[in-house]
């Protein structure tokens, strides 16, 4: 873990409330490693109500560009002082924080949902997968067709199902109707979006006994495990899920219970 | 920099930036971020006789300038700190020091006493003031009688530096400092949260499961302030300040209302390194002012 200032490079509004925010070190020190699932906390300048860091799950990293990329929902005071960030502005984070997603060494069939901003960390994860030459299913949701975000990148990494709400594009309903999941055996799935979207496709992973990592989004102050508000329960009880998480196997969760 | 040295009972501070119980873990969490050698003291998480799971999520919610919490002392319990904790933490270069809570006094001067024998241990904080516990904390910290009471149980069983750490939920702050003060306590270290509340209105829910928690912050610094010089006007012993520092203008604030050393609690939490950047601060100010020793400071408010 590091407290680094960043530089924003760009920053591309991707629908009315999505923002692709690049950021590079700018004493241009060398990223470390940096795992899909881990995240950062930004600091929110210039906002005095706003007090905390907010935690943005890592979208994507560019090694040759050094570059992180930050995928955010612009749907408070302080993700929308955020997202006001234009070219060149200072970002000051704390990375890389908590757990990330197994990159299992086995062949198999790997399917990586989302819903909403939570599709965020699954494009990296589908690019270290494809660096491993596991190839993968991705199936996104979202509220219409402007709501799945990055289709171009996430196409490049695997194959893209996606589902959306009004059926304009995709399936119509939500990702965990979609006929993919009645048609294909997975072996391994990788989730990460609202609540409730998980918890459906944890249930079905348990039914159909797939191994299953969840990507959870508890409220938390620090971010680095000295606060202990963001707990999440456990088999082993209460966990922190910033140090222990964001990234759990559904084994260790008690959801099904 | 000896122009920095405090003294808080037999402890000998290199300076007087602490950090606070709760917001700090076991120091070992803010490791990658600073030098744990710079700090005058660190106080850990909050420990209790038996082991405690904590409150239920959500614990947290942000506040303007501040933050709500209802951790409710999660911790694996004293027997677990003594053989797991201490020794990692026992070789910092700093003074650790443990907070210690309880549902009764039993478990106090039970706690306390398994940390007296602990060598690299100088002082234990004694939480009366904890909001988010059914029972106890804060209740022992919001009459004279009570506080007066565990302040004694505890002082028979505990010989070195005994600071107590004060509940703002209390109609007269400075009251309550002296009957510590009266029955042994070596310092008092003063504020902790303030009991508050929020409510989603979309949900008409508690944003907190306990509905009620603790409030930190820069929201609460004038009200901390105002206590920590009304207290020092009260006591003879020394005065640990804190409640919402974030900067070093902050710190010297509360030096000259009367405190003799800070703890920085939730500040930590946006800025991990803000401990020693207060302390550079601090240092500065003092070549400014062509000030020796920092302990000219305390209490040093101009009146008009």
């Amino acid at each position: 873990m590091k407290q680094l200032d960043f530089t924003v490079r760009s920053n591309e509004k991707l629908n009315d409330q999505n923002h692709l925010i690049k950021v590079t070190p700018s004493n241009h020190e060398l990223l470390p490693e940096i795992f899909p699932g881990q995240f950062v906390q930004i600091l929110v300048d210039n906002s005095p109500r706003i007090f905390l860091r907010r935690p943005i799950s890592v979208n994507f990293v560019n090694k040759e560009k050094n570059e992180v990329w930050l995928l955010i929902q612009a749907i408070g005071e302080g993700t929308g002082r955020i997202c006001e960030a234009v070219t060149g502005d200072r970002m000051n984070l704390l990375f890389p924080l908590g757990s990330s997603f197994t990159i299992p060494g086995e062949k198999g069939n790997y399917l990586l949902v989302g819903g909403g901003v939570g599709t965020a960390p699954l494009l990296f994860l589908g690019k270290m997968l494809h660096d491993k030459g596991v190839s993968c299913d991705f199936l996104l949701g979202g509220r219409s067709e402007k709501d799945i975000l990055q289709r171009r990148d996430f196409e490049k990494y695997g194959t893209l199902y996606c589902a959306t709400e009004d059926g304009s594009f995709g399936e119509k309903g939500f990702v965990t109707r979609h006929s993919l999941l009645e048609n294909k055996r997975y072996d391994f799935i990788f989730t990460c979006g609202p609540k409730p979207m998980m918890v459906a496709v944890a249930k079905y992973a348990h039914r159909n006994g797939i191994a299953c990592e969840v990507s959870l989004e508890n409220l938390m102050a620090c971010g680095f495990g000295a606060c202990l508000c963001c707990i999440e329960k456990t088999i082993r009880g209460n966990v922190c899920a910033c140090t222990e998480g964001p990234v759990f196997n559904l084994n260790e969760l008690t959801w099904l219970d | 920099m000896a122009r920095l040295e405090v003294q808080i009972g037999d402890l000998q501070l290199r300076n007087p930036v602490m950090t606070a119980s709760g917001t700090f873990g076991y120091g070992t969490e803010y490791s990658d971020f600073i030098d744990l050698g710079r700090l005058g003291g660190v106080f850990v998480k909050g420990t209790t006789l038996e082991p405690r799971e904590g409150n239920d999520y959500p614990r947290m919610a942000e506040t303007p300038s501040g933050m709500l919490n209802s951790v409710g002392l999660q911790n694996k319990g004293v027997d677990y700190f003594v053989e797991h904790l201490y020794p990692v933490i026992k070789d910092y270069d700093t003074h650790m020091i443990v907070n210690v809570s309880g549902s009764t006094i039993e478990d106090y001067v039970a706690c306390a006493a398994k940390l007296a024998g602990l060598d690299k241990m100088p002082a234990i904080e004694l939480n009366i003031s904890c909001p988010n516990v059914k029972e106890g904390g804060m209740a022992f910290g919001t009459s004279c009688a009570s506080a007066a009471s565990v302040t004694r149980a505890v002082r028979e069983v505990y010989p070195k530096t005994l600071i107590v750490k004060l509940s703002p939920n209390v109609t007269d702050i400075a009251e309550i400092a002296r009957s510590v003060e009266a029955e042994g306590a070596d310092a008092v270290s003063l504020v902790n949260t303030f009991l508050g509340m929020a409510i989603d209105v979309e949900r008409r829910k508690p944003k907190l499961s306990t509905i009620t928690g603790g409030l930190s912050g820069p929201c609460i610094k004038p009200i901390a302030l105002r206590m920590v010089w009304q207290v020092y006007h009260a006591v003879n012993i020394p005065i640990i300040g804190m409640g919402g520092i974030t900067n070093w203008q902050d710190a010297i604030e509360f030096i000259l209302a009367g405190a003799d050393a800070i703890q920085i609690g939730t500040y930590n939490f946006v800025d991990p390194a803000a401990s020693v950047k207060i302390v550079d601060g601090i240092n500065d100010y003092l070549d400014r002012h062509h000030i020796s020793s920092v302990n000219e400071l305390v209490g040093g408010m101009n009146h008009f």
